[in-house]
């Protein structure tokens, strides 16, 4: 047989076994069989080394040919049989996508507070700085400070809550308004947010709630900038076009007194249930800032001007995200709790 | 406060659309709250007369009438009391429809044909409950629809008067209202005047200042024991809300509501010698007309005779001086008392009454005249009888007070409202309203209001009376030039806000709960504490301010758990408050009971315990950038399991508390399952720094892991601070990554397997450097917490 007729069987059994290899591990042990060290090419070129020049070269080309072919052919089974590794690794790593994510879900913010950061980040867009008192309030700051003396007729709208020393829930965050006029100076823009307590408690009413309140002194404040804000505001809070309503109303602490309603964001206006046929919605009550009140807390009412306002904030709520009862705001039912993200 | 609109017509004429009344009336300032029909619907009533009665043979109470319908005659089976021939009544005819629906059909009544049926005031839904028949008068014309008749097409308008309006508590009032906003005419009769038939005068002192200074009276004798009065006036006081009593009642307080003024009416025979306004000594005693006795303050004005006092002024009358059946002679009382004397005095006991609340807002002191001649006139149509002069007793010197002028500027009006008022307009307006204005120079003008309005004072209340009648709704609104004001802005607080995010991203729910608690709940969390208490809660389960948020999580919880909630993780921001310093203090506050995680397919089912908790407290704390100075240190506290309780304290400040609920509260609250519950102080707790960033080495670190075994006492703590402090600034961090109880570790004692992490800025470590820092760790341990180094 000759030298090279042995070669092209070596290099078509190899091509075979090559071919029919399904293991990355026997693959190498041919590798190494067939180019190894002590491999059958390998010593066919050692073999070379005795043999004279031009034989050496003629022989020596065929090897090295056979031993490239062999090699390629070594290399395209591995890049073959590597590539059906991974895809059957793959198939078998492949997931239900479908079943829920380990671990818990988020909880959740209370709608009113959820609603309070609403309209906090409206009014502070406009440059309103939300501040902060006192729960338990003392008789000045709740009544005396905004043009209530002790027996006005007007205390009748405010069922209080007293301790027996004299000091009382506050029935409105009207004091924080107060606090803030006695340590600051106009120009004064503020809302402030929180809980405010009344004496009643039925369908409609529980004995806790949240207010915001705004105030704004400046020099030049008036009526038409009040209806603005209010105006404004609404708009916002709703993302809707709702129209707004100023009627005359009476608090001690405004002059001239209002209370405001919203063309109903039910019906847009046409009547429903939700505004008992009326189209409007009652929201909250608003005015200029009363001399006696701006006097009590050294403001000069000549010079300055105010005008306040005062909303419920699970009112608001209410409307916006279609809460029925009040009272589901308390309860703290987790079911009720987990629609608000 | 409820106004018929066909009494209304009477006064003014408002054209006969009343919806739109309603509309103008409520964007003027008087809030309508509903219209509603003076009564149900009633069809195929009329007036009849009963022409014959005769008894039911098989019926003791019934009787078989003739009845004229006008047209003819009908058998009817009636077994009204007061039937009887020549009475009119309302007959329902074959085919009438009653309030609520009732179909009247010819019946038998044990054997006798009714073709119709005769009705009571009820069975017409006009509410009276008085049995019997409902009486028409003699002149009624049978035949008439009883609709007609009765004036039932009549609508009810629901107002709801701010308390300045004192003035709007009457027909009087309301009209004239009505007149000035739809710019029309009052229609006010000639005030009616009743010569006197008598002599008598009964003796009235004023010994109370200014607080009474005018009293009118008037005797009127021998009027009809019982008389009742007719049923227009009836169906007036019904459809104002007021019930019937009788003829004398019934007029003062037909006058009230017409003109506004309070009366009251005595029996001339329970008084003793002389009628004395006068304030009421102390602690002095009056048994009120509801049969209530209170006792008197040295301000509380009283009406008293010689024996003692009869009513309070201006509230209620007195048991034992009112009018019976058996009254003949009356003295009729109309007052002017100064609203400053009578604010309020009614609410100290309780009472809110008609009087009351017209007196303190405050009644024309021209009114008492006009008033006490209406009801004698109508008191002598009624129940007859012969009136005395009037007496007028005033105060010496006294004349009826002029409101003082206002001085009004244009530009300040403008100015308020933010829009040009028309002059002519403005001036107008005021006078409509009874105002009496005179110019003061160029656009300014004095302006006195009328007798009746008490809430005008300043030139703000006059602004809102031209705004008022120009109309809100016709302001337009207009963005305020605001100065330019940029406010301090601090880094050192967390904003509630990321608290709350926080909490929620980790999976509690926020709860809003009464900063008022029920004082059991809290006396089982808090049984040394005292709380705030309420002196007139709502109910005994809101009698008590919150010392913690606790008692209103753990409640919530309660709740929950009844609604088969199998996991609860609640959080709460809100103020406690402390009955001991008297402060309120803001406070967050969680709750977390239940499983660590919802059921899933791929994690087991295990019960959260205090570490879980633990971390979410700590990523509550790491919000502040200063991590480093809280301590968790075992302390003790009545909620709480003794061995799951850690105080939080911050730089040796406590600033909250984290635990296990006690097993026996969990018991005694009746929860299903524990719960661990966390509280923070805001200010103290969640104080932040400023970050200042540090150079972060560029060097590798090396990290040596260690095993001790320690006696259970020694904390972690502990073992790292002792770690700390021998090892010095190139250790970077220790954690412990197990801790192990059981085999090869004697009771009573845990090893602990910690990762020392050691790291240079400047430079590399060498592994000597690291094997000499662990070797002092181990010793300075061993000495000092008696570890023992655990054998691999």
């Amino acid at each position: 047989m000759s030298e090279s007729a042995d070669l092209n069987a070596l290099i078509a059994q190899a091509r075979s076994e090559i071919d029919q290899c399904v293991d990355l591990a026997v693959l190498d042990l041919i590798r190494v069989r067939l180019l190894g060290k002590k491999g059958e090419i390998t010593e066919r070129l050692q073999a070379l080394g005795a043999m004279d020049p031009d034989t050496r070269r003629a022989a020596g080309a065929t090897i090295n040919a056979a031993k490239e072919q062999i090699a390629a052919a070594l290399s395209e089974r591995k890049d073959a049989l590597e590539a059906q590794d991974l895809a059957e690794r793959l198939a078998k790593d492949s997931l239900d996508v479908s079943l829920p994510g380990r671990g818990q879900p988020p909880g959740g913010l209370h709608p009113v507070t959820r609603a309070r950061r609403r309209i906090e980040q409206i009014f502070r867009q406009a440059g309103f700085i939300v501040a902060d008192g006192p729960e338990i309030e003392d008789d000045w700051h709740n009544f005396e400070a905004l043009n209530i003396p002790a027996d006005h007729p007007a205390r009748a709208m405010h069922d209080t809550f007293y301790f027996p020393d004299g000091r009382l829930l506050r029935t409105h965050t009207s004091p924080v308004q107060i606090r803030a006029m006695q340590t600051q100076s106009p120009p004064l823009k503020i809302i402030s947010p929180g809980r405010v307590y009344r004496c009643d408690s039925d369908m409609t009413h529980t004995p806790m709630f949240h207010q915001v309140e705004g105030l704004v002194v400046d020099e030049g404040i008036s009526f038409a900038n009040l209806k603005a804000a209010l105006q404004s505001f609404l708009q916002a809070f709703f993302e809707a076009s709702v129209s707004i309503r100023l009627r005359p109303s009476y608090f001690p602490f405004t002059e001239p007194s209002a209370e405001f309603d919203i063309s109903c964001v039910a019906c847009s206006g046409q009547g429903c249930r939700v505004c008992k046929q009326t189209g409007w919605l009652e929201v909250g009550g608003c005015g200029m800032v009363h001399p006696n009140v701006l006097r009590a807390v050294n403001i000069d009412p000549e010079k300055y001007t105010g005008y306040a306002f005062g909303m419920g904030v699970e009112r608001l709520a209410m409307l916006r995200y279609k809460v029925g009862d009040i009272r589901l705001y308390f309860e703290n039912d987790l079911r009720f709790l987990r629609q608000f993200a | 406060m409820q106004i018929s609109t066909s009494w209304l017509a009477e006064w003014v004429d408002f054209g006969n659309d009343v919806p739109a009344l309603g509309h103008a009336l409520t964007m003027a300032g008087l809030e309508i709250e509903g219209i509603t029909p003076a009564a149900p619907a009633i069809s195929g009533v009329v007036v009849a007369e009963v022409r014959h009665v005769q008894r039911h043979p098989d019926a003791e109470k019934l009787n078989v009438c003739r009845v004229f319908d006008g047209e003819q005659e009908w058998q009817i089976v009636c077994g009204a009391a007061n039937v009887r021939a020549g009475l009119k009544a309302p007959l329902a005819r074959i085919g009438a429809e009653l309030p609520g629906g009732l179909k009247i059909k010819a019946a038998k009544l044990r054997g006798i044909e009714s073709s119709g049926m005769l009705c009571s005031a009820k069975e017409l839904g006009l509410g009276e409950d008085v049995p019997g028949l409902l009486e028409l008068p003699d002149s009624a014309v049978p035949g008439q629809d009883i609709v007609r008749a009765l004036m039932l097409d009549d609508r009810i308008l629901a107002v709801n008067l701010t308390p300045n309006r004192g003035d709007c508590m009457s027909m009087l009032g309301v009209a004239r209202e009505v007149a000035t906003v739809r710019n029309t005419q009052l229609c006010m009769s000639a005030p009616a005047k009743v010569e006197s038939a008598l002599q008598d005068i009964f003796p009235v002192r004023l010994n109370a200042g200014t607080a009474c200074p005018k009293f009118l009276s008037r005797v009127i004798r021998g009027i009809r024991p019982g008389a009742r009065s007719p049923l227009w006036l009836r169906e007036r006081l019904r459809r104002a809300g007021l019930r019937p009593i009788s003829a004398v009642v019934d007029v003062t307080n037909y006058v009230m509501l017409e003109l506004g003024q309070p009366m009251h009416a005595y029996d001339v025979r329970n008084l003793d010698g002389a009628i004395i306004v006068r304030h009421a000594t102390p602690a002095e005693k009056l048994t009120l007309l509801d049969g209530r006795e209170i006792e008197l303050q040295a301000d509380v004005l009283v009406i008293a005779d010689m024996a003692g006092p009869l009513g309070l002024a201006g509230v209620m009358g007195g048991a034992a001086s009112g009018i019976s059946d058996e009254t003949a002679e009356v003295l009729l009382e109309v007052a002017y008392f100064s609203p400053s004397a009578i604010a309020g005095r009614g609410r100290r006991y309780g009472l809110v009454t008609d009087a009351s609340q017209r007196f303190e807002r405050g009644v024309d002191p021209h009114l008492q005249e006009r008033a006490i001649e209406r009801a004698t006139e109508l008191l002598l149509e009624i129940a007859g009888g012969y009136a005395g002069p009037v007496s007028a007793i005033k105060l010496d010197g006294w004349q009826e007070p002029e409101h003082r002028e206002i001085h009004l500027r244009h530009a300040r009006v403008n100015r308020v409202l933010g829009m040009s008022v028309d002059e002519t307009e403005l001036v107008g307006s005021l006078e409509r309203l009874g105002m009496r204005v005179s110019e003061a120079g160029k656009g300014e003008w004095r302006v006195r209001p009328p007798s009746w309005r008490f809430d005008i004072a300043i030139e703000e209340d006059l602004i809102e009376e031209v705004v008022r009648i120009h109309g809100y709704d016709k302001v337009a609104g207009r963005d305020a030039l605001v100065s330019q004001v940029i406010t301090p802005a601090t880094e050192t607080r967390i904003a509630a806000e990321r608290l709350a995010d926080l909490l929620a991203a980790r999976g509690y729910q926020e709860a809003v709960t009464y900063s008022f608690v029920d004082p059991a709940l809290q006396q089982v969390l808090f049984p040394q504490a005292a709380a705030l208490v309420i002196k007139n809660p709502i109910s005994a389960e809101l009698a008590v301010m919150r010392l913690s948020l606790w008692p209103g999580l753990v409640q919530a919880l309660r709740e929950n758990q009844r609604r088969q909630q199998p996991r609860v993780r609640l959080f709460e921001l809100g103020r406690g408050f402390s009955a001991e310093h008297g402060t309120e203090t803001e406070l967050v506050a969680g709750l977390a009971a239940g499983s660590r995680l919802p059921e899933q397919w791929g994690e087991p089912t295990t019960a959260i315990d205090f570490y879980d908790v633990k971390a979410d407290v700590e990523a509550l704390l790491r919000l502040t950038g200063d991590a480093d100075s809280f301590r968790f240190e075992a302390g003790a506290h009545p909620a709480l399991h003794p061995g799951q309780t850690a105080r939080i304290v911050r730089s040796g400040r406590p600033v909250g508390w984290l635990g296990t609920l006690h097993p026996e509260r969990v018991r005694a609250l009746g929860l299903t399952y524990a719960a661990i519950v966390f509280e923070l102080e805001v200010e103290s707790a969640l104080a932040a720094i400023v970050p200042e960033a540090v150079e972060i080495s560029k060097f590798p670190g090396i990290r040596r892991d260690l095993a001790v075994i320690v006696s259970e006492e020694i904390t972690f703590d502990a073992i790292t601070s002792a770690a700390r402090r021998s090892a010095g600034s190139l250790l970077k961090d220790v954690t412990a990554f197990d801790v192990y109880r059981g085999q090869g570790i004697d009771k009573g004692k845990k090893s602990m397997a910690l990762a020392l992490n050691l790291q240079d800025t400047s430079r590399t470590l060498t592994d000597s450097e690291a094997d000499a820092i662990v070797t002092r760790v181990v010793e300075h341990l061993g000495s000092e917490l008696g570890a023992k180094i655990r054998d691999k």
